[in-house]
């Protein structure tokens, strides 16, 4: 594995400084997740702002996504400001976190310059890695070719990989693309065929923590918000006694437990889009909301692997509280 | 963009270019110029609250079809076959394809799969 590392070298201290200076005033925005005994379960932030502490053996992680690099519109002006913020909140976790996660739409437009602003912004993470799968918006223009030129995790041209850590074997996923006309997005079969080999050499007792985009779910599938071969990959993980699979894309919390795999949706730090369906509007585009309220539709998640426990710590945590 | 013809009309009757005019024009989305010389503006599809608008239109050979995104968030233009396949479409962006044969071009945004449309291209 050559996971993605952010050179920090390129951002200088003082720029750091400045940053954390700004924000000191507003920590523990981020969720951090801890996996203990195969279960994440989110720790974090409470209403007061108050990090919980996790087992020293646990493992802890922070889950981003739709950050929307090169967005501009009304809905929020600042994309970059909004991922600075929740940026300062990891940084002043009181555990530093093992990694961070990116469930997708890192851009807006799939542009080279755009996913190279996100790279140079991820770098502001003090963490040692970032690791993360493709959104739609990162497979625009020639699939996820413009994509792997910033964030080919494992050098093998593909966005999809597993790694270990803590005991936990983790899977990024692209299920951005295979899509067909008027149809959900999907895996496919040479994915999916993958996903079973990798799968085969980890015991069942071994947590397993899924990233993907699109939730592998049907939330609503006019909207597009579902994997058309979700099921298939499911059956595959449905052995172990341990799942958790983050999502992004709809950009708000949504959750669903089928035995011991749970499928969590995580919110943006770009936009936050309607409820599914949600009556009086149509489509799922932007929200424009009254200023002041942005700040607590967008967020970041912490998770903490328990032991013990089959279910991860979940936290999400809005930038404004 | 360039105007282009919707049909070949230049060595018809004045009186052909009319009637041709006036039967197309309840096809062709968009106004359909009858000047002396039976211009036709170009077709339109407009992208608006992910929906091509209009979803289904009928055009002759050699028509230009234009598209032109009005929603926040960026749209394709694309086939299967990838005969189409525009850029990402920000907002205000425009994408225009020049239909050469006859066939029925079904298209759909790659970031929205949901949204499809499809473009008819029959001689008149």
């Amino acid at each position: 594995m050559k996971p993605f590392s952010p050179n920090r070298t390129d951002t200088p201290d003082a720029d750091r400084r400045k940053a954390l200076g700004c924000l000191a005033a507003w920590t523990g925005a981020a969720v951090v997740w801890t996996v203990a005994g195969g279960v994440p379960r989110a720790l974090g932030a409470t209403g007061a702002g108050h990090v919980a502490e996790a087992s020293k053996h646990a493992l802890t992680f922070v889950q981003i996504s739709d950050t929307h690099i090169g967005f501009h519109k009304d809905a929020n002006p600042d994309v970059v400001g909004s991922f600075r913020r929740a940026a300062a909140d990891i940084n002043a976790l009181p555990q530093t976190p093992a990694f961070v996660v990116h469930t997708g739409d890192v851009s807006h437009l799939s542009k080279p310059e755009e996913f190279g602003q996100a790279r140079d912004l991820l770098g502001e993470l003090k963490v040692d890695r970032v690791h993360t799968v493709p959104g739609e918006h990162d497979a625009i223009d020639d699939g996820v070719a413009g994509y792997l030129k910033f964030f080919d995790h494992d050098g093998k041209g593909r966005a999809w990989y597993s790694f270990d850590q803590g005991g936990v074997h983790f899977i990024g996923l692209n299920n951005v693309l295979n899509f067909k006309m008027g149809h959900l997005a999907a895996l496919g079969d040479e994915q999916l065929a993958w996903l079973k080999a990798d799968l085969a050499g980890v015991a069942h007792s071994t947590p397993v923590v899924v990233l993907a985009h699109i939730p592998m779910w049907t939330v609503w599938e006019p909207w597009g918000w579902g994997t058309a071969d979700a099921a298939a990959a499911i059956a595959l993980l449905r052995p172990f006694g341990s799942v958790t699979v983050l999502n992004g894309h709809i950009h708000q919390v949504l959750q669903k437990v089928e035995g011991h795999v749970a499928l969590h949706t995580a919110m943006s730090l770009a936009y936050p889009l309607p409820t599914p369906g949600q009556a009086g509007i149509g489509e799922p585009g932007p929200l424009k909301v009254p200023a002041g309220e942005l700040g607590k539709l967008l967020g970041t998640r912490q998770l903490s692997v328990v032991r013990g426990k089959h279910a991860l710590a979940l936290i999400d945590t809005p930038l404004d509280r | 963009m360039t105007k282009k013809e919707g049909f070949p009309l230049s060595r018809s009757s004045r009186a052909t270019r009319h009637a041709l005019a006036s039967a197309l024009s309840g096809v062709l989305f968009g106004a359909i110029v009858a000047a002396s010389n039976a211009i036709a503006a170009a077709p339109a599809v407009d992208i608006t609250k992910f929906a091509f608008t209009p979803g289904e239109l009928t055009v002759a050979p050699g028509t230009t079809v234009v598209w032109t995104n009005h929603d926040e968030v960026p749209h394709t233009v694309a086939s299967k076959d990838k005969r189409l396949m525009s850029k990402a479409l920000d907002t205000d962006d425009r994408f225009e394809h020049t239909f050469d044969e006859e066939g029925d071009f079904a298209y759909y945004c790659t970031l929205h799969p949901f949204m499809t449309g499809v473009v008819h291209v029959r001689k008149p």
